[in-house]
Formats: structure tokens, C-alpha cells, sequence
């Protein structure tokens, strides 16, 4: 017998097989009639404007910074969780510690206004909207781009 | 693994003129499991998505699918086919090899997810002892799938709606994750099979009913994040229609696109059957000993994922899809926060 973690490596290798057997099915099935126009991006049936392949605004930075606290903190709740009814009132006010702190800081974060998806303080100044900015902007974009 | 159903094929193979070796044997049994699970997925998927279009229709006053077979319930293998025989477009400047992994690791993800969960007693191909661990680590996987999907179309809607299906998985892992936590404490097992145990003989015995109203808000915060989870209305901003078009999934036609949608119901019914193993007695009756043996076990965890289910529909078709920043918020400000408050809730009660 496969152990446990054995089947499971073999679900997920199924699980990819069978979509490359369905996917494989569809192309022996399908018609097939490519040409430009419907090879080019979707937008909204204009021509595509550019690539889509730039550097891009993450809002979400900071939250990510602090999911990825919260995630290791989880890691180390769950066995704690798991051992919590034999440990008792100890393990109890440990953990009540542990979590205290982070819970200061994600009181810190809220405060600071980065748990906002508004943040007005950090919009750039309107000195980059400037029409004699715009073209380096454009030099940029396309660099990134190629 | 334990599969019952498959012992008489134990059987039947030792009539085979020659011995297979053992290992063979085992990975047949899985063959086996594994086609059965993908087969029961799909169409798990194939009746979510009738059912949707059904009680959407029936909510908007609407009859929803008529033509094909009686009531229209023959109208998802229809648009089955359909999607078979459709040409797959694949965009001239899009990152092929990525373009086609992507629905291939959303789609393996969400059945590997199916291993662990405990069909009834016996029923569960890998008894893991770290079942709901495991369950949250390979949930949070889709979402690569999705971001690799809205990265390769090199289409600024899927680009879009891939980041914010990273940023709404970054938001509501927390919440889900802590939400099981309180079950975790009661149990002390991270096996889904543990859980389900203590959690019999009657409706009474459920977690969500234990140390009343923790748990339940525990419950209520899992139900929430998981919506979110499986990018559900009102969560639903990485395929948000009317502002991406479709979000991650715009360049991807015929099969692929399938497999995106079979993942998304699969992954419903997925989220029905841990939060119904976790709080809602899993395979057990609600009745204590009545009616829980034989066939009965898959017969209740059925309907109480289905409820679910049904309740996600009904959340869909009743609430606005919600912005990004109110989606930041109720994780961070609301969910947060309540879920604390339920852990120290239940540690106080159970160390007291």
C-alpha cells in the first residue's frame, strides 16, 4: 500500500493527466480556423494598446508583509492548538502572549492607515503628470515592456 | 487507503492466473479511487451548475434552462459537448506553456484537495493525520493557478483580476485558518475523521453548537472566507464580469475554460464538505445512531454540503459584488479581529 502522502501525490498527477487528456480530446475534436484577429488580446474589441507585461502597482504590499507574519504565526498555533486540552491554563497564557504582540502590531498597522486601499499621503505629486514628464513615463513603460 | 467498496476487487484479483505485485495492486486500487473521485467531481460540478442556473432563475422570477431533457436537466452536458468540439483560441503574444499549465494546476489542485475529505467512515482514500492542514495548504494552491492564468494571457482584465486574486487570498487565509483553529482546540486532532467522531450522536453534539456562540462565530467566519476563498459573489472580484470582463479566465476558450469552471464548482462543493466536516458533524446523523450506517453517512454529508451550497447560490444571487477595499476591510477590521475573539472565547471556556 501507497502511503498516505503517496496517494496524495498520486491525486494530484491525476488530477493534471486527466486535465491533459480532456484538453487533448478537445483539439482532436475542435475545428480549427486561426487567423490575426482572433489571436490578438481581447480588449474590448479595439486593437490591443501596448503589453500587458509591466511593472505594476501592488496596493496590496504592506498586506501581503503582513499576511506572510500571520501565516507563521498560524504555523505555530496549530500544534499548539492541537496539544491545548492536555497543556491547560499555561500553554493558555503563553499563547495569550504570543498573540498579544502580534495583535499590537496589526493595531499599529491599522493605525498607521496601511490596512487603507486609499492611501491620499502616497498618490504622487501631480509633477509626474506633467506633459514634459510624459514621455520619459512612456520610455520607461516601454523599456520594462521589451 | 481505505476503501471498502474496492475489497471485493482485492478478491477478485487473486483470481488472476498470475500474482501482481504489491505495489502494482495499490496503485490500481488508487486508479481506481482516483477516476471514481474525478468522475463524482465533475459531476458534482456538472449538477452545481445546474442547480445555480436553476435557483438563480427561480429567484429572478425566471425558469432558468427548459429545452434540454425535462426541466433542463440535460442542458450542462449539453454545454459540455459544446465546450468540447469549441476551437481553442490561444492569443498570438500570450505565454503559451504557462497559458496551459495554468488550468492544469487548477484543476489537479482542487482534486487533490478531494483525498483527504472523510465520505463516511471508511470512505477516504488518504486518512491523513494532518488532514485540515493539509486542506488550507493545498486550497491556497488554486490561486497560483489563477495569478499564472492572468500573468501568461498578457491581457491587462486577466492581469487584473489575477492580482486580486492574490490579494484576496493574502486577505481571507487568515481568517479561515483561525476560524478552524477553535476546532482544533476542541478536538485536539488534526485528522478529519477525529473530528467527525467527536462530533456524533445528534445534531447537539455538532462543533458549531459547542460553547455557544464562539463556535458559531467561528462558523459564520469560516462560511465568509471561504466565499472568498473560491472567488464566490459576493468575493467574486477576480472574474468580476462587468469590470474584467472575466478576470483571469478572458483568453481561455473551449476545454481549458472548462476545467476552470468544473475547479470552481468543485472547489464550492469542496468548501461545503470541510466546513460541514468541521462544524456541522461531517458524515454523522443528526439523529445520533438513527439512520448512520450503510449508505446513510454519504447520504448526510451530501446534504449538508449541498445546503451549503445552496446558501452560497442564494448569497450570489441576493448581494452587490463588494470593492477591493471593503474586501480589505471586512478581512482585516471585521473577520480578523472576531475570529480572535472566538480562539480566546473557547480557550478561556475550555481552560476554566
Amino acid at each position: 500500500m501507497l502511503s498516505n502522502f503517496g496517494s496524495i501525490l498520486f491525486f494530484l498527477i491525476f488530477g493534471a493527466v486527466f486535465v491533459c487528456v480532456n484538453i487533448l480530446l478537445s483539439r482532436l475534436l475542435q475545428t480549427r480556423n486561426p487567423y490575426p484577429v482572433k489571436l490578438s488580446v481581447y480588449e474590448c474589441g479595439e486593437l490591443p494598446e501596448g503589453n500587458s507585461w509591466i511593472q505594476f502597482n501592488i496596493r496590496f504590499y504592506v498586506i501581503a508583509l503582513i499576511f506572510l507574519i500571520f501565516e507563521v504565526e498560524i504555523v505555530f498555533l496549530f500544534p499548539w492548538a492541537v496539544v491545548f486540552k492536555d497543556l491547560g491554563m499555561f500553554a493558555f497564557v503563553e499563547m495569550l502572549i504570543f498573540v498579544g504582540i502580534l495583535l499590537v502590531g496589526l493595531a499599529y498597522v491599522w493605525a498607521k492607515g496601511d490596512l487603507e486601499w486609499d492611501k491620499p499621503e502616497q498618490v504622487p505629486s501631480p509633477e509626474l503628470y506633467r506633459t514634459d514628464n510624459v514621455n520619459s513615463a512612456v520610455k520607461i513603460t516601454e523599456s520594462v515592456a521589451s | 487507503m481505505i476503501l471498502p467498496i474496492l475489497n471485493s476487487e482485492i478478491t477478485f484479483l487473486q483470481f488472476l492466473p498470475f500474482d501482481l505485485p504489491e505495489p502494482l495492486i495499490s496503485i490500481i486500487f488508487l486508479l481506481i479511487g482516483a477516476s471514481i473521485i474525478a468522475v463524482v467531481a465533475s459531476v458534482l460540478a456538472l449538477v452545481g451548475v445546474y442547480l445555480e442556473r436553476k435557483i438563480s432563475a427561480h429567484m429572478q422570477d425566471r425558469l432558468g434552462p427548459m429545452e434540454v431533457g425535462p426541466h433542463g436537466i440535460a442542458q450542462t452536458f449539453a454545454d459540455a459537448i459544446k465546450l468540447l468540439i469549441k476551437e481553442d483560441i490561444v492569443p498570438q503574444d500570450a505565454d503559451k506553456l504557462l497559458h496551459f499549465i495554468a488550468p492544469v494546476m487548477v484543476f489537479a489542485a482542487t482534486l487533490a484537495a478531494f483525498a483527504v475529505l472523510p465520505f463516511s467512515k471508511t470512505l477516504v482514500v488518504s486518512d491523513l493525520n494532518i488532514g485540515l492542514l493539509y486542506i488550507i495548504a493545498i486550497s491556497s494552491f488554486v490561486v497560483i493557478g489563477a495569478i499564472l492564468a492572468g500573468w501568461a494571457s498578457n491581457n491587462k482584465w486577466s492581469l487584473l483580476g489575477g492580482m486580486r486574486s492574490a490579494a484576496q487570498i493574502v486577505s481571507f487565509e487568515i481568517p479561515a485558518s483561525l476560524a478552524v483553529l477553535s476546532v482544533i482546540m476542541i478536538v485536539g486532532s488534526m485528522n478529519l475523521g477525529d473530528i467527525v467522531e467527536y462530533q456524533k450522536g445528534g445534531f447537539f453534539n455538532w462543533i458549531i453548537f459547542k460553547y455557544f456562540p464562539f463556535n458559531f462565530i467561528a462558523f459564520i467566519i469560516y462560511f465568509i472566507a471561504s466565499l472568498a476563498e473560491v472567488n464566490r459573489a459576493p468575493f467574486d472580484l477576480p472574474e468580476a464580469e462587468s469590470e474584467l470582463i472575466a478576470g483571469f479566465h478572458t483568453e481561455y476558450s473551449g476545454m481549458k475554460w472548462a476545467m476552470f469552471f468544473l475547479a470552481e464548482y468543485a472547489n464550492m462543493f469542496l468548501v461545503g464538505v470541510v466546513a460541514s466536516t468541521l462544524f456541522l458533524g461531517g458524515w454523522s446523523s443528526p439523529f445520533g445512531d438513527f439512520l448512520n450506517s450503510g449508505p446513510f453517512p454519504v447520504f448526510w454529508i451530501f446534504i449538508k454540503s449541498f445546503s451549503l451550497i445552496f446558501v452560497q447560490i442564494w448569497i450570489r444571487w441576493t448581494l452587490p459584488r463588494v470593492r477591493v477595499d471593503q474586501l480589505m476591510y471586512v478581512s482585516w477590521k471585521v473577520l480578523t479581529p472576531f475570529a480572535f475573539v472566538a480562539i480566546l472565547g473557547v480557550g478561556i471556556w475550555m481552560v476554566l
